[in-house]
C-alpha cells in the first residue's frame, strides 16, 4: 500500500504549467493610492471608487478572523500584487484574437473540447466568461443571451455599462462590513463575473467562468453578481484551477446572488486550484465568501459544490431565506488530501413564512488532512412553519487525518422543524475487498466507493460538470488509503 | 482445476487450517461441511485472497498458477468467484454500475475490449432472467437495505454475469428461506457446465437436496477429516458433527 501511496503522491500536479505573457502589473502593496490605481486603470466612475475607498478604510480597522479550524502562516497583505492584467493589444471580440499562449493554456486546462465545439460551428450550450489574472477577457455567446435580454459580462463591463444594476445590487448581500476578506475584496477587486435574468427568462444555455490565478504572487479578488428577476431562472457553472507555484497564493472572492419572485438560482463549483505538494508546502488560500438571498416569495437557491484543490479553504455559501415559501439548499462535497484543510460549509438564514433548507455535506479526508464541517441553521421569529433538514457524513481515509463536524443552530420560532443527521464512518477494508474480489482493483474500487458516497450530491451537477467531478475525485485520491 | 496442498493459515497469529488438502477437477461440485470454527469460511477466504489471513505454508495451485502469488483482483479476474456469506453494502453504487466495472476490469485484464453498452444489457437481461432476480435489485446500490435473500440472489447475479470457473459458495443457504433456497439452488445448477467447478461451504444437509455435490469434505478443527460421496451428508445430518469429533479424537 505504502509504495503505490508513494508513486501516487510524488506525481506532478496536472495543471501545473506557468504561461508566459506580459502583465501590467501594480507595484507590492495595498493602500489608497494603489486602490485608486486600480480604479484608474478600469476607468472606473467616481463611486466606485469611493465605495473601494470606504471598504478599504473599514478593512484596516479589521482583524483576520482566526476562528475557522485551520492553522497556517498569516499572509502579508503588504506582499501581494493587487493588480495585473495581461497587456491587451487590442480590444478582443472573440477568442479568435486572444493571445495563442493563453489558448494554449486553456487547451491545458482541458477547455479545448468546448473550444473546439465552438471552433467546428457546433452549438455549445454553455457560455464561457473567461479570467485570467483578474481581467475577464473574452466573453462569448453575448449576443445568444442578450436576445434573450440576458446579461453576462465581466464585472468591469457591468460597471461601465449597467451601473444602475450594480449600484442596486452590489454589497445587497454581502456588504463590505461583512468580513476581513470580504472587506478586502470590496476595495481591491480587479474583475468577475455580472449577470442579470430578466423577469419570465429561463436562461436556455448553462453559463460558465473558468478563474485563472496565473501571475505568481498575484492575489486574485474576484466578483460575481447574478441576480434572477422575477420567475426566471439561470444555472451557473463555476470551475477553477490554478498553476503550481511555491508561495501560496491568496485568493479572496465575493460572490452575491439575488434572486426576486419564483425565480431560482443554481450555483455550481468544482473547484481543483493547486494544493499544494505532498509535504504541504505551497498551494492557494482559499477565501470564499459566497452568499445568495431568497429576496421575494417562492424564490430558490440552490449552492453545489466540489471542493477537492487549494491549501486552506473558507468558505461558506449561504442563504438568505426573506421572501415567505422560499427555498435554500446546499450540497457539498469536500475532499482533503495530504496537508490539506478545509473549514466549509453553509449558513441558511431563515426569515420568511414556510421557508425550507436542504443541507447535505460529505466530506473526505485523506493523507494528514484536516476537514471540517461548519454550519448554521438560524430560524428567525418570523419564520413560521420553517423547515430544515441537514445531512453532514465524513468520511475518513487515513488514521492520520481529521473529520470535525461544528453545526450551529438557532431557533427563535417555536413552530420549526429543524433535522441534523451526522455520520463519521473509515472507508471499509470490507467494501475494499468485496470490489477486488469482483475483479476491481484498490484504486477503481475506492473511485467506486467514494462517488457512491458522494451521489447525492454529484447528482445534483449539471451533467458534464458531473463527470468531471467524478474524475477529479479519483484523481485527488489516488493511492491515498492507508 | 484446483489442487490445494498441506495448507495452513492463520489470523492475528492464530492458526486456523491446520493441513489441507484437496483436489476439484472441472465439472465438480464439493461441498464442505463442518461446525462453527471448523475453518470452513477461513478457507474460502484464504482461497479469494484476504490479506489480513497469513498462509503459514502449503501451496495452492490453481489451473496452473500458484495462486498465492496473486493479488484477490487477479484472482477474480483468473475467474475465482467468491459468493459471500455476507455480502457487503456499497452505498450510491448502482449494482449495474459496479458489475459493468468489474466486467471491464476482468477483460481488461485477459485483453479484451470493454463489452458495448448494448451487448452489456444483453447479457444482463439474460443473467437476470436465468436467476430469477428483481430488476428493480439489480439498478439499485449494491445490497443497500436489501433483505438476506436478496443479497444472496444478488450474490448468485454477479456470479452469473462475472462466469467465473471456480465459485466459492459461502454458506449462501444461511438465513434464506425455502423457496429462496430453491431458486439460489437454481441459479446455481443453471450456471453450472463441465468446464466450472464449485465449492459449496454449508452447515446443512439442507441446501444440498438442490446442490447435489459429486464429492462432501468434512472440515474439523482445520483439517478435512472425512471425504466422501453426496451420502456423506446425509450421515452428518443424521448423526451430527459430534461424530466426526468422536472420530477425530479415537484417530488422535
Amino acid at each position: 500500500m505504502n509504495e503505490v501511496l508513494e508513486q501516487k503522491l510524488s506525481t506532478e500536479y496536472k495543471y501545473g504549467f506557468v504561461t508566459d505573457f506580459e502583465a501590467d502589473n501594480a507595484p507590492k502593496g495595498l493602500n489608497e493610492d494603489i486602490i485608486r490605481f486600480i480604479s484608474a486603470k478600469k476607468k472606473e466612475p467616481e463611486w466606485m471608487l469611493d465605495y473601494r475607498l470606504t471598504a478599504f478604510r473599514h478593512w484596516i480597522t479589521m482583524k483576520e478572523p482566526d476562528w475557522a479550524h485551520v492553522s497556517y502562516q498569516k499572509p502579508d497583505f503588504q506582499d501581494i500584487i493587487y493588480y495585473s492584467a495581461p497587456k491587451p493589444k487590442k480590444v478582443l471580440n472573440s477568442l479568435d484574437e486572444v493571445d495563442p499562449e493563453l489558448l494554449k493554456t486553456f487547451q491545458k486546462l482541458g477547455i479545448s473540447i468546448l473550444e473546439q465545439e465552438r471552433l467546428t460551428g457546433v452549438e455549445s450550450r454553455i457560455a464561457l466568461d473567461i479570467i485570467v489574472d483578474s481581467v475577464s477577457v473574452s466573453t462569448t455567446y453575448k449576443e445568444t443571451l442578450a436576445e434573450k435580454g440576458i446579461i453576462f459580462c465581466s464585472f468591469g463591463e457591468a460597471i461601465q455599462e449597467h451601473p444602475e444594476l450594480v449600484q442596486k445590487y452590489m454589497s445587497s448581500v454581502v456588504p463590505y462590513t461583512d468580513n476581513f476578506y470580504a472587506a478586502l475584496n470590496s476595495a481591491v477587486f480587479t474583475d468577475g463575473t455580472f449577470c442579470y435574468i430578466p423577469k419570465g427568462v429561463r436562461c436556455p444555455m448553462e453559463l460558465s467562468t473558468y478563474f485563472r490565478i496565473e501571475a505568481a504572487g498575484t492575489g486574485q479578488f474576484e466578483r460575481t453578481l447574478i441576480i434572477a428577476d422575477e420567475d426566471s431562472y439561470v444555472s451557473y457553472l463555476e470551475g477553477c484551477t490554478a498553476p503550481m507555484r511555491d508561495e501560496n497564493q491568496l485568493h479572496a472572492a465575493v460572490v452575491e446572488l439575488v434572486a426576486h419572485k419564483d425565480a431560482q438560482i443554481k450555483y455550481s463549483t468544482v473547484q481543483n486550484w493547486y494544493p499544494g505538494d505532498k509535504d504541504g508546502k505551497g498551494g492557494i488560500f482559499n477565501f470564499v465568501t459566497k452568499r445568495g438571498i431568497c429576496l421575494e416569495e417562492n424564490s430558490k437557491i440552490s449552492w453545489t459544490q466540489v471542493e477537492t484543490g487549494s491549501a486552506i479553504t473558507w468558505k461558506y455559501p449561504s442563504v438568505i431565506l426573506k421572501g415567505d415559501n422560499s427555498i435554500g439548499e446546499f450540497y457539498s462535497v469536500a475532499l482533503t488530501n495530504n496537508y490539506q484543510q478545509a473549514d466549509t460549509g453553509t449558513k441558511m438564514i431563515h426569515i420568511g413564512k414556510n421557508t425550507k433548507s436542504t443541507i447535505i455535506s460529505k466530506g473526505i479526508s485523506a493523507g494528514y488532512s484536516n476537514n471540517s464541517y461548519r454550519g448554521l441553521v438560524r430560524i428567525g421569529k418570523g419564520a413560521d412553519n420553517a423547515r430544515n433538514f441537514s445531512q453532514c457524513d465524513s468520511l475518513l481515509m487515513t488514521d492520520q487525518c481529521g473529520a470535525h463536524t461544528f453545526p450551529y443552530i438557532e431557533i427563535k420560532n417555536n413552530t420549526a422543524i429543524v433535522e441534523h443527521e451526522a455520520t463519521t464512518s473509515k472507508i471499509g477494508e470490507d467494501q475494499l475487498f468485496y470490489c477486488k474480489q469482483r475483479g476491481i482493483d484498490n484504486e477503481k474500487a475506492i473511485g467506486l466507493i467514494v462517488n457512491g458516497y458522494c451521489k447525492d450530491v454529484l447528482s445534483q451537477l449539471p451533467m458534464e460538470f458531473a463527470v468531471e467531478a467524478q474524475k477529479l475525485l479519483e484523481v485527488s485520491l489516488e493511492g491515498s488509503v492507508g | 482445476m484446483l489442487s490445494i496442498k498441506n495448507l495452513h493459515a492463520s489470523i492475528d497469529g492464530k492458526e486456523i487450517l491446520r493441513g489441507i488438502n484437496l483436489e476439484i477437477k472441472a465439472g465438480e461440485v464439493h461441498a464442505i461441511m463442518g461446525p462453527n470454527g471448523s475453518g470452513k469460511s477461513t478457507l474460502s477466504a484464504v482461497l479469494a485472497g484476504r490479506s489480513e489471513y497469513e498462509v503459514t505454508e502449503g501451496e495452492i495451485i490453481y489451473n496452473g498458477i500458484n495462486l498465492l502469488e496473486l493479488e484477490a483482483e487477479d484472482r477474480a479476474r483468473e475467474g475465482i468467484f467468491l459468493a459471500f456469506q455476507y455480502p457487503i453494502e456499497i452505498p450510491g453504487v448502482s449494482n449495474i454500475n459496479f458489475l459493468k466495472t468489474a466486467i471491464g476490469e476482468i477483460r481488461a485484464y485477459k485483453g479484451l475490449e470493454p463489452l458495448a453498452a448494448k451487448e452489456f444489457l444483453t447479457l444482463m437481461k439474460e443473467k437476470q432472467k436465468l436467476v430469477e432476480i428483481d430488476k428493480a435489485l439489480i439498478s439499485r446500490s449494491i445490497n443497500e437495505g436489501f433483505s438476506g435473500g436478496e443479497k444472496k440472489r444478488n450474490e448468485i447475479f454477479q456470479m452469473a454475469m462475472l462466469e467465473p470457473k471456480l465459485s466459492i459458495l459461502d454458506e449462501t443457504d444461511s438465513g434464506l428461506d425455502i423457496d429462496a433456497l430453491r431458486i439460489v439452488a437454481n441459479g446455481v445448477n443453471k450456471l453450472k457446465s463441465k468446464d466450472n467447478a464449485t465449492i459449496v461451504i454449508t452447515h446443512y444437509q439442507r441446501l444440498l437436496d438442490y446442490i447435489i455435490p459429486d464429492v462432501v469434505h468434512v472440515l474439523y478443527n482445520g483439517k478435512i477429516v472425512k471425504t466422501g460421496p453426496k451420502e456423506l451428508a446425509l450421515e452428518l445430518e443424521e448423526k451430527g458433527y459430534d461424530f466426526i469429533k468422536e472420530v477425530e479424537e479415537v484417530e488422535a
